[in-house]
């Protein structure tokens, strides 16, 4: 709860919906009635017992909660520093920490006695995550996915159609999950009797950021009881990738308050933090704006129009962040840097043959962020990383980079 | 505060007819034919102009604006040109007034302190900001009013009878009534279903409303100006500038398409209450 005393870091939002400066509800008058609606709608849900009892039930027989934390023997034995632990996040049903969201925002949807469900979804985790919970609760869904996404991400386009969703693709701008976005709220503003946007990251208007977090912080709290399981005390690290920062606010929100833990978010470095327009690190690269609802770090040029950005992970390709995480990152409690293509793929591929796990490559960026701070760390220390997807979907685009089709 | 806005209407309601606001994206095509178009607007019969910002982002705009304001950043168009637009359409024309609409993030790396002073330099008179809700005043409606500057509000279908006074609050010039939820350009309502809202507009408020989103036609603007004080129209003035161009740039045609429409508009708005 975000209760832990004046200098706590947890105490956002407040009840405009800042976390510090960040955050907000910088929406459209049209979807404003609906936004304080939801506020209060999620603000009764999250203490009614038959809303918990309900989550936990389908956290424990449908998501497959808790995911297990294993041990990475092998990772930590090359790297040669810090134990290093992986939260498998990708475990979950449909493959990621995107359905620990989706289950909590459909219960609220029917509550609120919504008929139709929308998203946006860049690498297509939280729109299979949404497509599966409408398919189970019987509720039609439109997902808004970038065009060039819907192209390198396709096998999780087939997943959300098998599913019984709408897939559309947006063509403007670069076809990323910034127009997805724009595409998804211009939708609502038009539908919003019938419709709840159900959004996949901890951004957008208040309440979004915080009901996301809420929704996501299941890894830390299971992070923390695993890790006194398994070495009886709390983790020295925890690294996690950042998009727009669910599995990472996720991941990191239950130690904020905890000194000794150092927090890592790894951002997508694209071509390299120096190339203009090549990387999608908001915060390293960026610098405040509103965009999307709330104020945050942003990707935009000299006269305030948003960039495109890139990175090779659809999933990290968005010009913005969680608020929660600005303001992470002004307090200097959580580190964030740049995270390469190229060493993601590196990452990737290491972690595939060492481990036999395949991760998605946004979490492959988390793991390049371990493979640089494992080495630095005494051999009783411990990270852990969130892996947050399995790498599934990213097949095919990986063995077109590794030059595997012969 | 500056007082165009409030004698425009006022002129208008003596002739007993409403308003035409016209809405020209800023920079579309590009900054000379814009600006061109821009001054012909009071001729052709536009009331009251509101001047599009581009944002690579409009999140609330159709097709048809997202395009015009796509082709103006293109065309290199900044928030200082559409400032210096301003200044340059005060030069031959101190009675019209001019809002500038769009969203706020421009504004904010602008500065808004900055952004004000240079309003007020150029000569402006309201601000029409999508992404402001009542909510967030403090950020910059607050600081505009104080700055003599009128800030408008949008109020939609979802605005009930609990909220309006809240939209109400700290809105001046007029209220721009959205005639149904959804992005600019989308289907009318029906003329009654618009009078009746205006009423309840009206009935909180002495400002004078204005309907807009998916007016497109003079017979559109004689419907909807019926019972409201005014009628805007943005979504086919675009429409109008990508229809006379070649190639994407500017030719011979292009401001005429746009007087020629709001000419028939404006004839729309004087038999509005016939």
């Amino acid at each position: 709860m975000a209760s832990s005393g004046a200098n706590s870091l947890r105490n956002g939002p407040d009840e405009d919906g800042r976390f510090g400066i960040f955050g907000g509800r910088f929406v459209a008058e049209t979807l404003m009635p609906l936004i304080r609606d939801l506020e209060v709608a999620y603000n009764t849900a999250k203490d009614d017992p038959a809303f918990i009892a309900e989550m936990a039930d389908l956290r424990t027989h449908y998501a497959g909660r808790p995911s297990p934390l294993y041990f990475a023997a092998r990772l930590t034995e090359h790297l040669g520093g810090a134990k290093i632990y992986l939260k498998r996040e990708e475990l979950n049903h449909t493959g990621s920490h995107k359905i620990n969201n989706t289950l909590g925002q459909i219960l609220l949807a029917r509550r609120m006695g919504k008929t139709r469900i929308i998203a946006e979804t860049g690498a297509g985790q939280h729109g299979v995550a949404t497509a599966t919970v409408c398919a189970k609760f019987d509720l039609p869904c439109v997902v808004f996915m970038g065009a060039t996404d819907v192209e390198r991400q396709a096998p999780n386009v087939l997943r959300m159609r098998m599913l019984g969703a709408e897939v559309r693709p947006v063509t403007a701008g670069a076809g990323t999950l910034k127009d997805a976005m724009n595409e998804a709220l211009r939708d609502w503003v038009t539908n919003v009797d019938t419709t709840y946007y159900l959004i996949g990251t901890a951004a957008g208007p208040h309440p979004y950021p915080m009901m996301v977090r809420d929704f996501q912080k299941v890894i830390g709290e299971e992070i923390r009881i695993q890790m006194q399981e398994a070495e009886g005390r709390l983790p020295d690290a925890l690294v996690a990738c950042v998009g727009g920062g669910s599995n990472a606010i996720g991941t990191f929100y239950d130690f904020v308050d905890e000194p000794s833990v150092k927090l890592y978010g790894a951002e997508a470095g694209g071509h390299g933090i120096d190339v203009e327009n090549g990387h999608a690190a908001s915060m390293t690269g960026g610098r405040p704006g509103v965009l999307h609802g709330n104020r945050t770090y942003l990707l935009q040029d000299a006269d305030g129009q948003i960039l495109e950005g890139h990175s090779i992970s659809a999933g990290l390709d968005y010009p913005g962040v969680g608020p929660e995480h600005s303001f992470l990152h002004d307090a200097k409690r959580v580190t964030y840097l740049p995270i390469t293509d190229n060493e993601a793929l590196e990452a990737f591929q290491l972690c595939t043959r060492l481990e036999g796990i395949i991760p998605a490559l946004e979490s492959a960026h988390g793991l390049a962020q371990v493979m640089k701070l494992a080495p630095t760390m005494a051999r009783d220390e411990t990270i852990v990383l969130c892996l947050s997807g399995r790498g599934d979907k990213d097949v095919e685009s990986v063995g077109r980079y590794l030059g595997m089709h012969k | 505060m500056t007082t165009r806005i409030a004698d425009r209407f006022a002129a208008c309601a003596k002739k007993n007819r409403p308003a035409l606001v016209t809405y020209i994206m800023a920079g579309d095509p590009d900054l000379e034919t814009a600006a061109a178009i821009f001054k012909a607007l009071p001729g052709a019969g536009a009331d009251v102009i509101e001047l599009g910002m581009p944002f690579s982002d409009p999140m609330a705009d159709g097709p048809s604006i997202q395009a015009a304001g796509q082709r103006a950043l293109k065309a290199g168009q900044t928030l200082n040109k559409t400032l210096e637009m301003v200044a340059e359409f005060r030069k031959s024309d101190q009675a019209t007034p001019v809002v500038l609409m769009g969203y706020y993030n421009p504004i904010y790396i602008h500065g808004v302190d900055r952004f004000l002073a240079d309003c007020l330099r150029v000569g402006l008179d309201g601000l029409i900001i999508v992404d402001m809700p009542p909510e967030e005043d403090a950020e910059l409606c607050v600081p505009a009013l104080k700055a003599g500057l009128n800030f408008i509000r949008l109020a939609t279908p979802t605005t009930d009878d609990r909220r309006l006074p809240v939209v109400l609050k700290n809105t001046s010039g007029f209220v721009y009534y959205v005639t149904m939820t959804g992005i600019t350009g989308g289907a009318i309502k029906s003329q009654a279903a618009v009078g009746a809202a205006v009423r309840r507009i009206k009935s909180h408020t002495s400002l004078p409303v204005v309907a807009g989103f998916g007016i497109k036609t003079a017979d559109d603007a004689a419907n909807m100006g019926r019972e409201a004080d005014g009628v805007a129209v943005g979504t086919a003035l675009c429409n109008a500038v990508l229809g006379s161009l070649d190639a994407g740039k500017a030719t011979a045609g292009t401001v005429a398409a746009v007087t020629t429409l709001v000419a028939g508009l404006a004839s729309g708005v004087r038999r509005a209450r016939n």
